[in-house]
């Protein structure tokens, strides 16, 4: 069992981070790495890339929006609560080097996984440039954490209620444009966000790193349901990734694979929301 | 004729032919295609003493010659004819740590009952059932008793892998005496005993019992530890004074033909990891979902792709295809398998092959475009190598398709293990008589070093592997 040692909501409490108690993951894990959770015997495998560990105290982060019916299930679980299983790391760590100049590109929980990734370039002495957005300033998260590893951060809503009134694609374009010195972009966030940046970092030819959240069941190359297309080949993301060439990547089949289970996702979240409130109206 | 000129064992097995081999009572077909309980029942104690009568105690037993294990065959079903269940389980265990599972999934008609003698003039005792009858009667009405155990050596062995290669490692050695943990990566214990094998056919509870029993003799189980990611073989040789690789072959293999990423797409593995690990079978009660098709179509002529089809009408199929380029007689499914399959209602597409698949715009499958083989010169595999027709293409309309076309070696242990030496499709390559590999203290069995194969296989394999370890820790060497 997994104990969550630290749980706060954020963005209104559509989003959750948990400190979850893991010595063995949190000692091995690196930027880039996921976890696969469930939350009790019932529960459906959910991969999540880490947003931070603590080794010392054997710990790791994850932060994730809730969606559906097992992150539901998720958001119910308090400080002292505990996940049925926690298994990892998962996946390739990002290759980190020193390359000069780096724009770092999030959006959503995206920013939860870019965070590690952005502080792990940082530490090794690139110059920084970060764009984190939201759709509205209440939903936005980690600004602190992400302006403590930046040289330079970019703030975005889609309504204007704080920083730059639009999409992280505007700053990403402008910032190109500013500084032809840039060498690498990492880019992490909804799907249709990520295939828009690649399109302007192809532009400028910056290569382009982004994480991709495939559905899973695994989680360690056994399955193949995370396939994806690579440079026109299939690759588990599992395994091969999560991180790939955005250049790359077929985003429009990952959009369409992420829909295979609209109907049944729809069903479950439905009666388990039915089930909370059945719950509420007997206390009262 | 004359019986003089005939082997005594003949001579018996002429006497003894007037009991019939009895058949095990099961759900009919028309009623198991649509629940995922287990298909046959299995031998009631009256059944299993009549057929164990049948057994004419070979002087020397061939049955046993055909056994991976070699469980003392002769000897157990005397037990049985006798009334004694518990002397014949104790007997098997002597051999086999797993026999409600080998009672149940090994190929009898190639192994022990392909050489049973009785197996001339008449059909061979059916020790299988008897097995799993020995298996389930001690689970189900047995004393709580264990086999004896070797004093402790104090040597730590580990064991990578809970499927059926890592499980008789770890049976074998517990009870000699040495510290065995063993590591799996998924969260249940069994391997493709319990992601695999469909609950109708071996039902997890059974599994569970087995992997208990190891528990029991004292045999430590790590789940959701993935070896290569979470630990890696060289810090388990720092803890451990062995380490056996049992891993499996868990690589999907693909058709490599255009729209396999359409919604209903399904390699072997997942389909049936979500139906039989996450019990997807039972969803919403289970989180876990899986596209419930009207019109599957699996694709590949093995056990696995029996077991989808199957699967596919117990999920609610309307139409549940097996979709095989070759024809029946080179199908390498168990007979019993392709029986009980056409007996559910599976419709055989052969000599058939699929070029494409067909989705609309939402990204679900429609349907696969096929062309029709026909069978040409023999191959490197000695079956007839299918040839297209050309222009005979035409149009499949389905809503699911599941490739069973076989697997590969999964590269993620191998990978982060330095010093193992590999085949060209990337297997490990270890001793056949031993089981070792080039990496010093490390062992490996099963589809790991073979490709995939049966449960039986990959347990003989175990077997060859702890007699080694054993000797290593014993003698050192």
């Amino acid at each position: 069992m997994f104990e969550i040692v630290e749980r706060q909501e954020m963005a209104e409490g559509t989003i959750i981070s948990n400190w979850i108690k893991a010595p063995k993951i949190a000692r091995k894990a690196k930027p880039g790495q996921f976890v696969i959770l469930r939350a009790n015997e019932k529960g459906e495998r959910i991969p999540l890339t880490m947003a931070d560990t603590d080794p010392e105290r054997g710990l790791i982060n994850i932060i994730y929006m809730v969606v559906g019916k097992s992150t539901a299930l998720f958001k119910t679980l308090k400080v002292g609560d505990s996940y049925q299983d926690v298994i990892g790391p998962l996946g390739q760590p990002t290759h980190l080097e020193k390359v000069g100049k780096v724009i770092c590109v999030g959006g959503g929980t995206g920013i939860a996984v870019l965070y590690p990734i952005t502080r792990g370039l940082k530490q090794l002495g690139n110059y920084v440039y970060s764009v984190i957005g939201a759709r509205s300033k209440n939903l936005l998260i980690l600004e602190d954490k992400m302006r403590a590893v930046s040289d330079e951060l970019m703030i975005c809503t889609d309504d204007g209620t704080y920083g730059h009134k639009g999409f992280v694609t505007d700053k990403l374009k402008e910032t190109l444009e500013r500084d032809k010195d840039i060498a690498l972009a990492v880019c992490i966030g909804p799907v249709p966000m990520m295939k828009f940046c690649c399109k302007i970092t192809k532009d400028f030819g910056v290569k382009t790193l982004v994480s991709l959240n495939p559905i899973m069941v695994d989680g360690t190359g056994m399955c193949g349901c995370c396939r994806v297309q690579v440079g026109g080949e299939m690759k588990f993301a599992c395994v091969d990734g999560p991180e790939f060439d955005g250049h790359q990547v077929d985003f429009d089949e990952l959009s369409l694979r992420l829909r295979s289970y609209l109907p049944q996702e729809k069903l479950s979240y439905e009666q388990f929301l039915a089930s909370q409130a059945h719950v509420c109206s007997c206390k009262t | 004729m004359s019986t003089e000129n005939k082997a005594p064992e003949e001579v018996k097995a002429a006497k003894k032919e007037k009991i019939p081999r009895q058949k095990m009572p099961e759900q009919p077909p028309d009623v198991r295609r649509k629940n995922f309980e287990e298909v046959p029942y299995g031998y009631t104690p009256e059944l299993a003493m009549k057929e164990a009568e049948r057994c004419i105690q070979c002087k020397d037993p061939r049955c046993r010659q055909g056994c991976p294990v070699e469980i003392d065959i002769p000897g157990f079903i005397r037990f049985i004819k006798e009334g004694d269940f518990e002397g014949a389980i104790r007997k098997i265990w002597e051999k086999n740590s797993l026999p409600a599972v080998c009672g149940r999934v090994c190929p009898q008609e190639i192994q022990c009952e392909g050489l049973c003698i009785l197996g001339k003039k008449d059909e061979p005792v059916a020790i299988g059932n008897l097995e799993r009858f020995a298996a389930d009667y001690q689970r189900l009405h047995g004393r709580d008793i264990l086999p004896p155990k070797a004093a402790p050596t104090g040597k730590k062995v580990a064991v990578v892998g809970s499927g059926p290669a890592g499980l008789t490692v770890a049976g074998d050695l517990i009870l000699k005496g040495h510290e065995v943990t063993i590591f799996e990566a998924l969260h249940a214990p069994g391997g493709v005993l319990v992601y695999g094998i469909p609950e109708f056919r071996l039902p997890k509870e059974i599994v569970f019992h087995e992997c208990n029993y190891l528990k029991r003799l004292g045999v430590k189980i790590e789940l959701s530890q993935v070896i290569g990611r979470s630990e890696t073989v060289d810090e388990l040789l720092e803890r451990f004074d062995a380490v056996f690789l049992g891993v499996g072959a868990g690589l999907p293999i693909f058709l490599k033909i255009p729209g396999e990423h359409y919604i209903g797409v399904y390699s072997a593995n997942e389909y049936l990891t979500r139906s039989n690990l996450m019990k997807a079978y039972d969803f919403p009660n289970y989180d876990t979902p899986i596209v419930r098709g009207k019109k599957v179509a699996t694709f590949g002529g093995g056990n696995v792709a029996m077991d989808a089809a199957r699967t596919a009408l117990r999920l609610g199929a309307e139409h549940s295809y097996i979709i095989y380029r070759r024809g029946r007689e080179e199908m390498p499914a168990r007979a019993a398998e392709i029986h009980h399959a056409e007996e559910e209602g599976v419709e055989f597409l052969l000599l058939t092959n699929p070029v494409r698949f067909l989705g609309n715009e939402e990204g679900f499958l429609t349907g696969v475009e096929c062309l029709r083989m026909e069978l040409g010169e023999p191959d490197a595999s000695g079956r007839r190598r299918p040839v297209p027709i050309p222009g005979s293409e035409f149009t499949i309309e389905i809503d699911t398709a599941v490739i069973a076309i076989g697997s590969g070696a999964n590269p993620l242990l191998t990978k982060s293990t330095p010093g193992l030496a590999l085949n060209k499709w990337g297997y490990i390559i270890a001793d056949p008589k031993t089981g070792k590999t080039m990496k010093p203290r490390v062992w490996a069995g099963g589809d790991i070093v073979t490709g995939a194969a049966t449960v039986i296989l990959a347990m003989g394999a175990g077997r060859l592997a702890s007699n080694s370890i054993h000797d290593f820790l014993t003698y050192g060497w």
